[in-house]
């Protein structure tokens, strides 16, 4: 295991920040700290960088007990949301300020220094200073200067959170294709659900200082452990008391054919348009509503309006009730 | 344009204000120390009075000036970057020297450090005397000109934030590199700010000086008291000359500390090139 963290516990004043939490990050692994701002994951990953200190428990990280270490001596690479650009000094001198400290010789610097450039794609922008630099640029510069002191892990807290959706989506690219070249252990946090499935191999839900669940994302997203992590993770909704994701429901007019088993009739009390997405709101007759997630192409098909009669039921309804998998009972 | 016919009365009337308070008091007093010539100039300045006072007015900014930059970049990190109870109170007994009147602070001293004040025995016992002489004068100075460092670099302190000292510490850097390397780089030009209203306010400090130092002609006297005591013992030349040498030295801190940032300046634009 690269980081361990045991019994983590953290308050500030009255706030309960983190709660008892214990965590192992896979030597290699990319893994993401995934919950609502808020909830302790910034915490936890200062306290692993030795920007805070927990009140009780213990960080490792390669095994070693860190927890009393201070920052500058624990081998970390932290990336800050808002990247903290050294802002008197050029990028190239941003790069090598970890290197220049640990009074490497000269020509070392500057040949690492080139390395890391190349790597995040800022080779020609060495000579900028930072207030040149778009939010993106700075993101990557933040990286190759975290890389340049050779981490033994990279901590990155909200990498994307302050870049707009178009660059948000390239560097997460980017940064996933990184992290194969150089298969350096990285812990990001994010509240971004999308992003952290799209980018991490391993999740760690931290919800109200509680680590709710750790998994990967398909793992998830299928096994919730709770209705927190179902909800948090993709669309849910409610069909006979328990929990179901709206696109494994099926809709259909009552006057074709017959219900299915286990189907509930209802009636649709909207029909929204979300581009490939159509969402579908039943008002159930028994009680409660759902609402069922369908393609444009199927929602065309059924030709759905509001005021409609229809039924509703599980996709996998047809199953005998034993294969019915509820992900998770209410 | 609405307020057009206010803009011309009113950059006149700007400038008249302060050719008023400012140019014509100042440009007559210039005038004045040369009226009689060069050479006479020169004699006024080099006479043994004049040339003490220029002396210990530089000793006094030498002293007060560096001790003021430290004690204010220190307390603008306490103040900056830790919470503690009572940093209220010492965040606004920093401006005390800014609220009350210098006379105050030097009356004050002498209560204190005096040969009947407090520690006036003990220092005595010493062989240590401080007022009506130079430690004095230069406390009276550093009192008075406290807050300006304070001032200047504590807001580009909570400007700055704290990010970048923590990126350095991960990368690194022990506390004092810190400091060095990013901390210090950052709050430059507030801090070259602070210094030359400093050396500016102990330059030409009056009232808490006056009080303190007995004002003792080739002892004591600083310039602004020189050129007081000149222009009431009837000889205002020396008065004059005196005035402008104190202006000239103000001059040679402002140009200097323009220099510098110039320089840093060019610095980075070769760096950049």
């Amino acid at each position: 295991m690269s980081i361990e963290v045991r019994s983590i516990s953290k308050r500030f004043g009255e706030a309960v920040a983190l709660d008892d939490v214990s965590l192992e990050v896979a030597t290699g692994s990319l893994t993401a700290l995934l919950g609502p701002s808020g909830g302790g994951k910034s915490t936890l990953l200062r306290i692993i960088a030795g920007l805070d200190a927990p009140d009780t428990g213990t960080v490792l990280i390669e095994g070693e007990d860190l927890t009393t270490t201070p920052a500058r001596s624990r081998g970390v690479g932290f990336c800050f949301q808002h990247y903290a650009p050294f802002r008197h000094l050029s990028v190239r001198r941003n790069v090598a300020f970890g290197l220049e400290i640990r009074r490497r010789p000269k020509a070392e610097i500057a040949a690492r220094v080139d390395e890391l450039l190349e790597l995040v794609g800022l080779a020609h922008l060495g000579d900028r200073y930072p207030s040149q630099l778009s939010g993106g640029q700075r993101q990557r510069m933040a990286l190759a200067r975290a890389l340049a002191i050779e981490p033994k892990v990279l901590l990155l807290d909200e990498p994307f959170g302050a870049l707009d959706a178009q660059v948000r989506t390239q560097l997460r690219q980017w940064l996933r294709d990184l992290h194969n070249t150089l298969q350096v252990t990285t812990v990001l946090v994010t509240h971004d659900q999308e992003e952290a499935m799209e980018v991490a191999d391993r999740l760690a839900i931290i919800n109200h200082g509680h680590l709710e669940q750790v998994g990967t994302p398909a793992d998830m997203y299928d096994h919730p452990a709770n209705e927190f992590v179902l909800t948090f993770l993709g669309p849910a909704t409610r069909l006979d008391g328990q929990w179901v994701r709206p696109h494994d429901l099926v809709v259909h007019p009552l006057e074709d054919g017959k219900p299915g088993p286990g189907a509930r009739e209802g009636t649709v009390a909207r029909v929204t348009h979300l581009g490939f997405e159509v969402k579908v709101d039943v008002d159930l007759n028994d009680d409660g509503s759902c609402w069922v997630q369908l393609s444009r192409g199927s929602a065309a098909e059924l030709g759905l309006q509001a005021g409609q009669r229809v039924w509703v039921a599980r996709s996998d309804a047809t199953d005998t009730p034993e294969h019915r998998h509820p992900i998770l009972s209410a | 344009m609405k307020g057009f016919r206010w803009r011309l009365p009113l950059r006149y009337g700007a400038l008249v204000y302060l050719a008023l308070l400012v140019v014509l008091p100042v440009g007559t007093v210039f005038f004045r120390a040369f009226q009689h010539g060069l050479g006479a100039a020169w004699d006024a300045l080099t006479a043994p009075d004049a040339v003490h006072a220029i002396w210990l007015t530089f000793i006094v900014a030498i002293i007060a000036v560096p001790l003021n930059t430290i004690f204010g970049v220190g307390v603008s990190l306490i103040l900056a970057r830790h919470r503690f109870p009572g940093a209220w109170l010492l965040d606004a007994l920093v401006d005390v020297p800014l609220a009350i009147s210098p006379v105050i602070i030097g009356l004050g001293l002498i209560l204190v450090y005096g040969h009947t004040g407090w520690f006036g025995n003990w220092l005595a016992a010493r062989g240590i005397t401080v007022i009506f002489s130079v430690p004095g004068i230069v406390m009276a100075s550093a009192a008075v000109s406290l807050p300006y460092v304070v001032r200047s670099v504590l807001p580009v302190l909570l400007e700055i934030g704290t990010d970048q000292e923590q990126a350095a510490r991960t990368l690194g850097a022990r506390p004092f590199t810190v400091f060095r390397r990013i901390t210090l780089p950052n709050i430059r030009r507030g801090l070259a700010y602070g210094v030359t209203l400093t050396t500016a306010r102990v330059l030409g400090e009056f009232g808490a000086v006056a009080i303190v130092s007995g004002a003792i002609a080739g002892k004591t006297e600083t310039l602004t008291l020189f050129i007081s005591d000149s222009f009431n013992s009837l000889q205002p030349e020396s008065g004059y000359v005196g005035a402008v040498a104190l202006c000239l030295a103000a001059l040679i801190v402002l140009t200097l500390l323009t220099v510098t940032d110039r320089d840093r300046d060019a610095w980075h634009g070769r760096a950049a090139a």
